[in-house]
């Protein structure tokens, strides 16, 4: 018989990079969808709750390949036993709602959408890209100094890493010709040149948040969550975009009180509800320690709206108080299961200011609006 | 050892194992081996194959194997394209030991390739066709735009499976018959004019009343060649892009549909083949490791090549050595193992060969089962053989798609497309159905509807280009 013919190579296959560029336009189409998600994605559970991981898992449905398929969930498929496998066995549990995400051995059958994996940073920055503090003052005391590295000089000494190689090249070149020998050759020390940069100060205007919650008994588990994921992100904000923003937490039930960021967060609390409360204690942290004058002022308040009506007109006085000192003011209802017909909000329209902003969130996809509608740089012009 | 020491090692093993494989009877084209890197094993496993045009779908699934690979999860070896002469591709680092069942493993993928007798019409100039399409595709994008390619791209491989791989084989006369419908311009004029109408291919046109003549005038289950021909929506560059979308679906075709059997056969040879190859002690644990994660089996999903080997090596034996019973009922002689398999890899697909050899005795050994969900869980829904072959072959049907056929193309007289699934006990993914039918409004340019059953009702969504809708009949 013949001997078969066949080869063996080995090419070169570094050039090859079409996986990788279609992997890259892949990695475009996540960051697109995700920027069309925000609204979903921004209260997604497992990034307010992310304790500490970098890396979230987004899911994204519009990334799916459609196309006509069965009902993977009411379809029968095969498996295989180990021997001794009976009807009715549970061969797999998929992970239920509400519940820690454990992943299983990884043996779940079909994975029914496309998660994508991004770190809570970038999408951070993706959400924070068009919002601002709005209302900004120039304020006697300009404490709020963002720090960066500017590189917009050339030296003849430097880091080896920062050599400014076209500025070098041109260097040869002159100096060769200079010398008669025109060309591209010979590099001496004095041609190297070097980037380097200098440190610029940014100085703006100094703000303070106060965060207020309703911690009171009507805030149930969803409620929370709502104001959880808001001033999540809000603090999140601040933080990277301002180097000095100081952030003032208040919780408050029928009286109010001061608490730490962790507190704020975590702990609950019962009982009835006195907005005016907290706006009162807000006036006296303000009167206390952060002066109009030196600050700019913003107090956001966040509550089921189911206030005792008798504190209703005070609130609307102490909320007229606070909008003399604060550069704006913002009161986020959250909508829960039940309907209250005459809840805070009513009440708050009376308010004209135009420095006052209310909202309503139903559910979660509202966060991101809400918080658009807070941080809009845009309002002034308005 | 170096790259060349490595080569010529590789060399004389092939030249070792292909002789063996003769010997045993394998039949195959010649074969180009290549070491690949792996980022480059992961591309061609992702598109297909190394030649084919470039879309982020393939982005995707290449980033989700690579992924694989980065975190050790999974692995792929090698990868085989069907094509004369054949190209193979070996993942670099595999050890020589690997690589020596690996050879084995890819000389029986191409025997599989060329003797079964679905990849009988299967191009075996695909490599170059597809970086021809490949090409085309690109120009595309610079004279119509990146975008606007994509996205169309997008719509057609959203109908990709919806193809005819039997279009080939002759319609049967009966339904070549005289059309069902009469019109009243229609009028016997001689007892012998249904004569006539075997040559009418089932269609009359009236002229006078413009009869309804339908078209299709037989359900179409190619649903991207009807598109392609019939669409007034679609430009010239659009129905190339259809086309060779359709063309290399019906090149894999055969490679889905006969998974189960291909990698069986494959797994059998690279068996039978290593057992006749030299090995010293630590080789043999390597090879008996490998071999058994090859045909590791899996509580929710069926391991190809185990089941396939299994069933392979089930039938030589009864063929082999039937038993009484065998003999006498079914006139067995025996002595005919290895003759029989390689009639059944010559004449099978994944269904036949699952139901004409998937024996009871197999199912209780193997503890095969189906399971489906109930509330968060789920369970081993059917033990019984006979339900669990059947149950497997129909989810192989048409390779575990739905399917659909074009039922009118001119649906309401306005041109609309009316889509049917022939509904055979499994619901459609409703999401999934309506983010689909956009795709289709894409490819016809009018309305498009879509038939098909839900809870025992006929339901039927339609999607005019704005919204989508749905309601019962």
């Amino acid at each position: 018989m013949a001997k078969t013919n066949f080869v063996i190579t080995r090419e070169d296959w570094s050039l090859h990079r079409k996986g990788e560029i279609d992997r890259q336009r892949h990695r475009e189409k996540v960051r697109e969808a995700i920027k069309k998600n925000l609204a979903d994605i921004v209260s997604e559970e497992s990034i307010i709750m992310h304790d500490g991981r970098k890396v979230v898992k987004v899911p994204i449905r519009s990334l799916d390949e459609f196309h006509f398929r069965y009902d993977f969930g009411k379809q029968q498929h095969g498996g295989q036993g180990d021997g001794n496998s009976k009807q009715g066995d549970v061969i797999y549990s998929d992970p239920q709602q509400k519940q820690g995400k454990g992943k299983g051995a990884g043996e779940e059958p079909g994975v029914d959408y496309y998660e994508a994996d991004i770190t809570v940073d970038e999408l951070a920055e993706m959400i924070f890209e068009d919002l601002g503090l709005p209302n900004l003052e120039q304020k006697k005391k300009p404490e709020i100094a963002s720090e960066a590295a500017e590189f917009k000089d050339v030296r003849k000494k430097g880091i080896a890493s920062n050599i400014d190689r076209k500025r070098t090249i041109m260097e040869v070149i002159k100096r060769n010709a200079l010398q008669g020998n025109p060309g591209l050759h010979g590099i001496t020390p004095e041609d190297l040149r070097y980037k380097t940069w200098e440190t610029t100060y940014k100085f703006e205007s100094s703000a303070v948040v106060l965060a207020m919650m309703d911690t009171s008994g009507s805030m149930g588990p969803f409620e929370k969550y709502i104001a959880r994921s808001f001033f999540f992100w809000m603090v999140r904000f601040l933080r990277t975009k301002y180097n000095n923003v100081q952030i003032v937490f208040l919780a408050h039930h029928t009286e109010a009180k001061e608490t730490t960021e962790e507190e704020f967060f975590t702990k609950g609390a019962s009982g009835g509800t006195r907005c005016s409360s907290v706006y009162k204690l807000a006036l006296e942290v303000i009167e206390k320690r952060y002066s109009p004058q030196d600050y700019n002022i913003y107090g956001f308040h966040f509550s089921d709206g189911d206030n005792l009506s008798s504190d209703n007109e005070n609130c609307v006085k102490q909320i007229n108080a606070l909008l003399e000192v604060c550069n704006m003011v913002g009161y986020g209802e959250i909508e829960g299961p039940y309907y209250y017909t005459s809840t805070l909000r009513n009440t708050f329209k009376k308010i004209q200011n135009p420095k006052f902003t209310c909202v309503t969130i139903r559910d979660k996809s509202g966060v991101y609006p809400a918080l658009k509608k807070f941080f809009s740089q845009t309002q002034e012009k308005k | 050892m170096n790259q060349q020491k490595e080569l010529s090692f590789l060399e004389e093993a092939m030249e070792n194992i292909s002789a063996k494989a003769r010997e045993f009877g394998l039949d195959f084209y010649d074969i180009f081996f290549e070491i690949c890197p792996a980022d480059i094993i992961y591309t061609f496993g992702a598109y297909g194959m190394p030649t084919r045009f470039s879309h982020w779908t393939f982005g995707k699934a290449y980033h989700k194997m690579k992924t694989q690979y980065d975190y050790n999860l999974g692995r792929i070896y090698e990868m085989v394209i069907n094509s004369d002469p054949c190209y193979a591709f070996l993942l670099e680092g595999n050890s020589l030991l690997q690589n020596k069942l690996i050879m084995a493993h890819v000389i029986a993928h191409c025997d599989f390739f060329k003797n079964n007798i679905y990849f009988n019409n299967t191009s075996r100039a695909m490599v170059e066709s597809m970086a021809a399409a490949a090409n085309r595709f690109r120009e595309y994008e610079f004279k119509y735009g990146r975008a606007k390619v994509e996205s169309f791209i997008d719509a057609a491989i959203a109908l990709q499976e919806h193809v005819e791989p039997r279009r080939l084989v002759k319609k049967s006369p009966k339904k070549a018959e005289a059309p069902k419908y009469e019109c009243r311009h229609r009028k016997k004029e001689t007892p012998y004019d249904d004569l006539w109408s075997l040559d009418e291919q089932g269609l009359f046109e009236c002229n006078t009343c413009a009869y309804p003549r339908k078209f299709p005038p037989e359900p179409d289950k190619d649903l991207m060649l009807f598109i392609t021909q019939n669409s007034v929506e679609l430009e010239d560059w659009q129905q190339d892009i259809m086309s060779v979308i359709r063309q290399e679906m019906l090149y894999f075709w055969p490679q889905m549909e006969t998974k189960i059997m291909n990698e069986g056969w494959a797994s059998y040879w690279h068996l039978r083949i290593m057992r006749e190859v030299e090995l010293d002690e630590a080789d043999t644990i390597e090879f008996a490791k490998m071999h058994s994660g090859i045909i590791q089996t899996s509580r929710t999903r069926l391991n190809p090549y185990s089941l396939g080997l299994r069933i392979f090596e089930d039938i030589e034996k009864r063929w082999e050595t039937p038993t009484e019973e065998e003999r006498e009922k079914y006139g067995r002689p025996g002595g005919e193992g290895k003759q029989k398999i390689f009639e059944v890899r010559a004449m099978e697909n994944d269904s036949s060969f699952l139901r004409n050899y998937l024996t009871k005795e197999l199912v209780n050994d193997m503890d095969l089962y189906l399971f489906k969900k109930m509330g968060y869980d789920w369970k081993v829904s059917q033990k019984e053989w006979e339900k669990v072959r059947d149950g497997l072959v129909s989810s192989l049907t048409n390779c575990g798609y739905p399917h659909i056929v074009v039922e009118d193309g001119d649906f309401n007289k306005r041109g609309e497309l009316y889509l049917k699934h022939y509904f055979e006990g499994d619901e459609l993914d409703v999401f999934y159905l309506e983010k689909t039918l956009p795709h289709v409004f894409t490819l016809w340019g009018k309305t498009v509807h879509l038939e098909t059953r839900l809870d025992n009702k006929q339901v039927l969504f339609s999607h005019n280009g704005e919204k989508g809708s749905k309601k019962f009949l």
